[in-house]
């Protein structure tokens, strides 16, 4: 219905590709986000972090709608989610998202999960989605797995695997869910090495992590959640050497060690 | 020193050994081996004696197009051959094509048929099934059939998509060739019989109520209530009721409801109830396979923008049923052996026919060599498919290891 609309009465330079103002969510009777505001401009890197249950996952889960928020709005590239399931299939077919556990696709193929949905959803030929596939697999290092099954894959490769998946739809944006999270510490860096890559890209890039290196070279913005809300939020320089708030400085210190 | 690779230990174990270890090695053990040896040779003698000495096989021999087709006209029985033709030559192309499963299907598809055919050849043993030449002739010719075809399909190389479309093809023509259509004479459902029928109720109960239980069990998880709502009820009241009450209702009650012009064949009605009773069963085993994807899956699926029928076609179903398959051909076997009971409303189906055959004044007190034979064939049947489910789960077990 409003499927172009941008967001209304928001000067031009606050107009981001990703506008969330006021989300409200709860599961059952917990509230696990309190009124959210968030604005990322095209091209941004911002990296998101706080302690677990802070609702930092579930809020990026909010932006392609895999979590519903119940209360405030959020707009993607203009288009605002609603229950309206065609608004929701556009914003999706915008946004590329990662897991923490990878979610491939354990029955294809490395080159099947990143084909299936160029074939499915954007209706290319086969021969088409499977070079383009081969490129992103390529560029993120692994074209020699191609044929395996994720099952056959250390987990670092599978994360490739599954970012080159996301990849292949040509997402505006991608959304890291702790994509580090469930790796052995030796694959960290093979996964955090493709990320650095893909921000020098200009994709937007939303990750939830705790990779504070990552966080330092390459995000434009950070973002400390606690308990449903956004606490703080700033360039790394001011987060890292100046954090405002106790708990920002807490939770820092818990971190760095 | 640096350290080398060394071979495994030598697990080889001479016979001898072997049997020391495993059956001797102790007082009570020995004697357990002993004797359930003993039992073991004691059986073999008595019941191989039987088959070879005493068994009058003649009664299955004289019988034998009965067993096989019923009353099924002897004019037109070329039709079943050309039938069975067909479907040995699909399965030679499928070996050839899709390797594995179907390999293993056309080789015991067509030892099988060496098998019987070597069984009716005169044997130092005495015949057991009075030379038929027809008999003969047919049996070793599809034999041969399923390996030219193999040998074909190798060199030719169709594309699996024709494969497909030959095997769904199968369908409708295996309906025209046996019942009659256009220029072939009918051949009325009630001539049918033996293992002919046998055989048609279980592949039509299997090919359509495995979708069908499919839909069901996607219904039952619906976010819709009145499709979750149906589709519970169905499961539910058909898994209360018995196969036999079933196959009463559609065989008495279904021509009472309808109006009187509109006769529905009675093989058609026990089809009927066979698919719809075990289409209940099949969406209650893929139900717990649809249980068992991970929700992670689904996100991932609607994340790349998938819908919820691409998501359930191409990632969910594909491990749900894969899953599934020991449970599935579990069932399927029992179907097979279930459509036994369509006797009862008068089929005269392997069981049925025997009985029909014993009920003969020539066949008196030949009970055992009936029964054992009937028995065989179900066993062979069976067998087959827990074989070939095996397969089918090796080798499209890889990707969910």
């Amino acid at each position: 219905m409003n499927a172009e609309r941008p967001a209304p009465d928001v000067p031009e330079a606050e107009r981001g590709i990703i506008v969330a103002r006021d989300v409200h969510k709860w599961f059952g009777s917990l509230h696990v986000l309190r009124g959210i505001d968030l604005t990322v401009q095209a091209g941004e890197v911002v990296v998101i972090f706080g302690a677990s249950g802070s609702g930092k996952s579930t809020f990026i889960r909010t932006i392609n709608r895999l979590e519903e928020h119940q209360q405030g709005e959020i707009f993607v590239d203009g288009i605002e989610l609603t229950n309206d399931i065609r608004n929701i299939a556009a914003v999706r077919s915008e946004i590329g998202m990662v897991f923490q556990s990878f979610n491939l696709f354990p029955h294809l193929t490395a080159l099947q999960n990143v084909t299936l949905a160029p074939v499915r959803v954007r209706r290319w030929s086969r021969d088409r989605a499977e070079q383009a596939a081969m490129e992103l697999l390529i560029r993120v290092g692994i074209p020699e797995q191609a044929h395996k099954y994720p099952a056959q894959l250390s987990g670092g490769q599978q994360q490739r695997v599954a970012i080159a998946r996301a990849l292949a739809m040509q997402p505006k944006i991608m959304l890291f869910d702790e994509p580090t999270s469930a790796l052995d510490p030796e694959m960290i860096n093979e996964v955090l090495e493709v990320m650095r890559e893909l921000a020098g890209t200009g994709i937007t890039m939303l990750c939830v992590t705790h990779e504070m290196g990552f966080a330092r070279a390459v995000a434009n913005r950070m973002a400390f959640f606690d308990h449903g809300q956004i606490v703080e939020e700033g360039p790394p320089a001011q987060i890292f050497e100046a954090p405002e708030h106790e708990r920002t400085k807490r939770f820092l210190a818990q971190i760095l060690h | 020193m640096s350290i080398e690779t060394m071979a495994p230990p030598s697990t080889a174990v001479t016979p001898l050994e072997w049997m020391r270890r495993n059956l001797f090695s102790s007082i009570a053990s020995s004697l357990t081996t002993g004797l359930i040896g003993g039992l073991l040779i004691w059986l073999a003698v008595n019941v191989g004696g039987w088959a070879i000495g005493e068994a009058r096989w003649e009664v299955v021999g004289n019988n034998l197009r009965l067993f096989l087709v019923g009353q099924y006209p002897a004019t037109e029985a070329w039709r079943l051959w050309l039938n069975l033709a067909v479907l040995s030559v699909m399965t030679g192309l499928s070996a050839a094509v899709f390797g594995s499963t179907t390999r293993t299907l056309a080789v015991s598809t067509s030892a099988l048929q060496l098998l019987l055919a070597l069984l009716i050849v005169p044997s130092p043993l005495g015949t057991l099934i009075p030379p038929t030449t027809s008999l003969v002739l047919g049996l070793l010719g599809n034999a041969a059939g399923v390996w030219a075809a193999f040998v074909a399909g190798r060199l030719l190389g169709p594309p699996r998509r024709w494969l497909m479309i030959g095997w769904l093809l199968t369908i409708p023509l295996t309906f025209v060739l046996v019942s009659g259509f256009g220029p072939l004479p009918e051949v009325r459902s009630t001539l049918w019989g033996g293992l002919l029928l046998t055989v048609l109720l279980a592949a039509v109960g299997i090919v359509l109520s495995f979708p069908l239980g499919v839909l069901l069990a996607l219904g039952r998880r619906s976010g819709l209530p009145a499709v979750r709502v149906l589709s519970t009820a169905y499961i539910e009241i058909i898994r209360g009721v018995p196969l036999v009450t079933i196959l009463f209702m559609a065989d008495i009650m279904l021509p009472l409801l309808l109006p009187g012009e509109f006769r529905i064949d009675r093989v058609a009605r026990a089809m009927g109830g066979i698919t719809l009773f075990s289409a209940a069963y099949v969406a209650e085993n893929v139900r717990g396979g649809l249980q068992a994807i991970p929700m992670g899956q689904y996100e991932a699926a609607h994340a790349l923008g998938l819908g919820s029928l691409a998501t359930n076609l191409f990632v969910v179903l594909p491990q749900a049923l894969r899953s599934v398959i020991p449970a599935n051909v579990g069932l399927f076997i029992s179907l097979l052996k279930d459509t036994t009971l369509v006797t009862i409303v008068g089929l005269l189906e392997l069981l049925g026919i025997g009985r029909a055959i014993l009920a003969q004044p020539q066949s008196l007190g030949a009970h055992l060599e009936v029964y054992v034979f009937i028995a065989a064939a179900f066993f062979v049947l069976c067998y087959a498919m827990s074989q070939a489910s095996y397969r089918l789960e090796r080798t499209m077990g890889l990707g969910s290891r």
